[in-house]
């Protein structure tokens, strides 16, 4: 693969019993329609359950960032089940520290503060993003 | 004679890339908070590679159904390998073709239509949780 169609493979969170994990969703979105579109590409964490073919294959081509909501890791733990490296992995709880105005709060839907909080978050890795592409990192 | 079982596990997919994956998230929360709140529990997918051994007897603790957001079936097959078999498996496609409802298409800021669609999926896995309740 050339060094140009290299894309970051985000993961998120798949959590369904916190507001953080719902941040760290919303985190992915972000960074991957909003801040950098044309690098990064979202997967569904699930697929690393049942190793998907294709998803196994991304990770094992392209840099990866994980982005959990507590301290269980999945993400990042799922990734390297499979043997492959994650470049940079973060929790979600560590942007709250930062930002610690902007409370988190719902789950299937964040409130505004969460919102923000992911969207300054998802700002903070678009340079992430940049550094691994251009192999800084 | 074992008792029988008072809550059902359920279990979402919850894709992060797909709208289906959104939907059967957000249908599960609605399932757990507002349908069947005293007869549900849920666990997060990648605790089945994530967690302990705890995590895995998930599917023996109860039995459960998983809400899938696509044909690839995550949710089914990695209950069924790594904690037990499902007593249903679920998948938000067809259960939106069921009910006559047309495909989703976003995976964040919902919709009506998208809520609308959340509503119908969890009221397929409430009646599902009814019938698992009552076949034990």
């Amino acid at each position: 693969m050339d060094k140009t169609d290299k894309k970051v493979a985000v993961f998120a969170c798949s959590g369904i019993g916190k507001p953080l994990g719902s941040v760290a969703r919303e985190i992915g979105y972000e960074l991957t329609e909003r801040v950098r579109p044309d690098t990064t590409v979202l997967t569904c964490l699930a697929l690393m359950v049942i190793g998907d073919p294709e998803a196994l294959k991304r990770i094992a081509e392209n840099p990866v960032i994980a982005i959990d909501g507590c301290v269980l890791d999945c993400a990042r733990k799922s990734i390297e089940s499979h043997g492959a490296k994650v470049a940079r992995a973060y929790q979600s709880i560590d942007f709250f520290k930062k930002h610690n105005s902007l409370k988190p709060e719902g789950i299937a839907e964040l409130n505004e503060a969460g919102k923000k909080l992911a969207a300054l978050a998802a700002d903070e890795l678009g340079e992430v993003v940049d550094e691994l592409l251009n192999g800084e990192a | 004679m074992t008792d029988k079982p008072r809550k059902v596990g359920i279990i979402s997919c919850s894709g992060e890339a797909i709208p289906g994956g959104t939907i059967s998230r957000v249908a599960c929360r609605k399932v757990l908070e507002e349908l069947r709140p005293g007869q549900s529990v849920t666990i997060c997918l990648p605790l089945f590679i994530a967690g302990g051994e705890g995590e895995k007897m998930f599917a023996d603790l109860f039995p459960t159904i998983t809400v899938d957001g696509c044909e690839k079936r995550c949710a089914a097959l990695g209950t069924a390998n790594l904690s037990g078999k499902p007593a249903r498996t679920l998948i938000v496609t067809e259960l939106l073709k069921k009910r006559g409802l047309p495909p989703t298409t976003k995976l964040r800021n919902l919709g009506d239509e998208d809520k609308a669609a959340a509503q119908a999926v969890a009221e397929e896995v409430a009646a599902a949780i009814d019938e698992v309740l009552s076949a034990k």
